[in-house]
């Protein structure tokens, strides 16, 4: 096939655009000048100010321990979840035949479906909804406003992600592997540790990795149900984006990118060694 | 012969009862697996839900809280003009958002499927920088772009196409540009992973048939792609409706959508049940879109979301 050059220059004139604002931001937060429309200069001042900063670090360290703990507990659920739901379909795929004529029916699978659906709708519903929602049952239960709300709430959209890849992965899984080992006389406990889990590690890794970006960028539903103790770093960022800006939210802005942009660089770097052991 | 036959059943029966009991410890462990996805979904999704729908139902307490008495008054007042009209301009910037985002995110996502293999991943790695980084960061990116005398009156001007300050910030066009940019990633990676699953021979024998570019095009692609656009309508199109915070930090508090009345009425009118009402309405609206994505495409997941 002949190669155009159109597609190429659309595409990269739509990425470079998308870089500009990043750019600016990074730019600005070397300007001396406390206001972001004048370049009067280099200068660090504002990287030592966000330095000195103590509540943008409590803040920082607030949104990690949220999004490490959310994971933590959406990747146990979404992942024995998956495998669950996964089971009972085949299982009922399967036993449809045998177990009919002695009249047992394979239940549960509607029963699934409705919870598989209800689990998903976090990331499908707007996040406003979820916030007013979990805004309201807290109170109700009287649940005091602070980390243990914030794990909650964030842990019900971090569960859709794991759950929907490891739920893909398990869909194109080689079945035999398992029956092999079965066959073989493992047990079920091995056969899972030796068997499925490698093989689904990738998936529970992306979906790890998506909700962590999801939970640490989240402002919508941090906002109705975190206290007033405890602040999340999108959280603080927004209020002072609200009140009044200042060029230390540059330095900061540029300091999560160059985070960011080490951690993607990383994981691709890592992803191709493994890639390469693996086919070796 | 008769023995034989007899025995053969009563065999086949015994083996079936074993089956069903192994298939019955199966699922008895499987349970197990299911019991933390079933009680936590329950718990803190269905239900807290359901418990939104019945507190749009019930009135406001003196203070704050609510009053535990049936009333249809908080749907009433939706249907008051202000409230349709603000409806009504959270929808259109909805639609007008997601319309750019179509428009430039489809051929997006459709040139980047056509790319070779390094290029798929260097463009990959480039939109996914900025989705990691933090959302508000990116729209404060757009502060300091329009801001009266900001770097884009000043390019402008530079040129020579503006003669003043074309103050953006705090403008509606500010809004769309902020909503179109936080959300054109799921339409990209939407229409991406769904022309990349396609079979492009199948482009190629349309054309050998004698079908012209546009028409390969028509029939073939875009029929083939469709899941993936649409699931970028769907992904986009909901949280336009409810990010407020593009519309409070772009657009001052100028354009009124439905998330900021909702987050109005929780923070300052303390009105819970109005702004269960209004989530609610949200809600099924939400579903109304989802419902039609999956009978239009016959599916049950959303394209690219994973």
């Amino acid at each position: 096939m002949k190669t155009r050059k159109w597609p190429f220059i659309y595409v990269g004139v739509i990425t470079v655009i998308t870089y500009i604002p990043i750019i600016m931001t990074v730019i600005y937060s070397f300007n001396v000048s406390k206001l972001t429309s004048v370049w009067e200069g280099f200068s660090l001042k504002w990287y030592e100010e966000l330095f000195r900063d103590r509540d943008l670090k409590e803040a920082l360290m607030n949104s990690l321990i949220l999004a490490a703990l959310s994971c933590s507990c959406a990747v146990l659920i979404g992942t024995t979840g998956a495998l669950g739901m996964y089971r009972a379909k085949r299982q009922s795929v399967a036993g449809g035949r045998t177990a009919g004529t002695l009249g047992v029916k394979a239940g549960g699978g509607r029963l699934n479906d409705v919870i598989a659906y209800v689990a998903m709708l976090p990331i499908m519903i707007p996040e406003i909804i979820l916030g007013m929602v979990f805004l309201s049952i807290f109170s109700l239960m009287g649940l005091p406003f602070g980390m243990v709300t914030l794990v909650i709430a964030h842990t019900t959209f971090c569960v859709p992600y794991v759950y929907s890849m490891v739920k893909a992965r398990l869909v194109g899984l080689d079945k035999s592997l398992e029956e092999a080992a079965l066959d073989l006389g493992a047990s079920p406990v091995r056969v899972f540790f030796d068997i499925t889990l490698p093989q689904i590690m990738p998936a529970i890794l992306s979906g790890v990795m998506l909700a962590f970006a999801m939970s640490f960028d989240d402002v919508v539903i941090s906002i109705f149900v975190t206290g007033p103790k405890v602040n999340t770093l999108p959280v603080k960022i927004y209020t002072k984006l609200k009140t009044g800006v200042t060029p230390e939210i540059n330095a900061l802005a540029t300091v999560m990118l160059s985070i960011t942009v080490t951690l993607i660089l990383a994981s691709s770097v890592v992803g191709k060694i493994r890639v390469r052991n693996v086919y070796k | 012969m008769m023995d034989e036959a007899c025995e053969n059943k009563a065999k086949c029966k015994e083996e079936k009862v074993k089956c069903c009991m192994r298939s019955r410890a199966k699922s008895r462990s499987n349970w197990m697996l299911l019991a933390p996805i079933y009680v936590f979904t329950i718990l803190f999704v269905g239900l807290p839900i359901l418990y939104m729908f019945l507190l749009s139902f019930l009135s406001r307490a003196k203070v704050w809280g609510v009053d535990f008495t049936f009333t249809l008054d908080n749907y009433k007042r939706i249907l008051e003009p202000m409230y349709i009209d603000m409806l009504r301009e959270s929808f259109q910037l909805a639609v007008l958002s997601t319309s750019i985002i179509t428009l430039l995110g489809y051929p997006y996502g459709y040139f980047m499927a056509r790319m070779n293999a390094v290029w798929k991943k260097r463009m990959m790695l480039l939109i996914m920088i900025p989705f990691w980084t933090s959302s508000l960061i990116r729209l404060y990116g757009w502060i300091i772009m329009f801001r009266s005398n900001g770097v884009l009156d000043k390019v402008l001007m530079g040129i020579g196409l503006t003669q003043k300050p074309l103050k953006l910030l705090y403008t509606y066009p500010a809004v769309v540009v902020g909503m179109v940019y936080a959300l054109l990633p799921f339409m990209i990676l939407s229409v991406y992973s769904s022309a990349e699953k396609m079979d492009w021979t199948l482009v190629e024998a349309s054309r050998d048939l004698g079908a012209s570019a546009f028409k390969a095009f028509w029939t073939v692609t875009f029929k083939l792609t469709l899941p993936g656009l649409l699931s970028g309508v769907v992904l986009t199109f909901i949280p336009s409706m409810g990010l407020f915070f593009i519309a409070d930090i772009l657009g001052g508090n100028k354009i009124v959508l439905v998330g900021s009345v909702i987050q109005e009425q929780l923070t300052k009118g303390r009105n819970l049940p109005f702004a269960a009402a209004l989530s609610a309405v949200l809600m099924v609206l939400t579903s109304l879109m989802i419902r039609l994505y999956r009978k239009v495409t016959r599916t049950t997941e959303l394209e690219g979301l994973v």
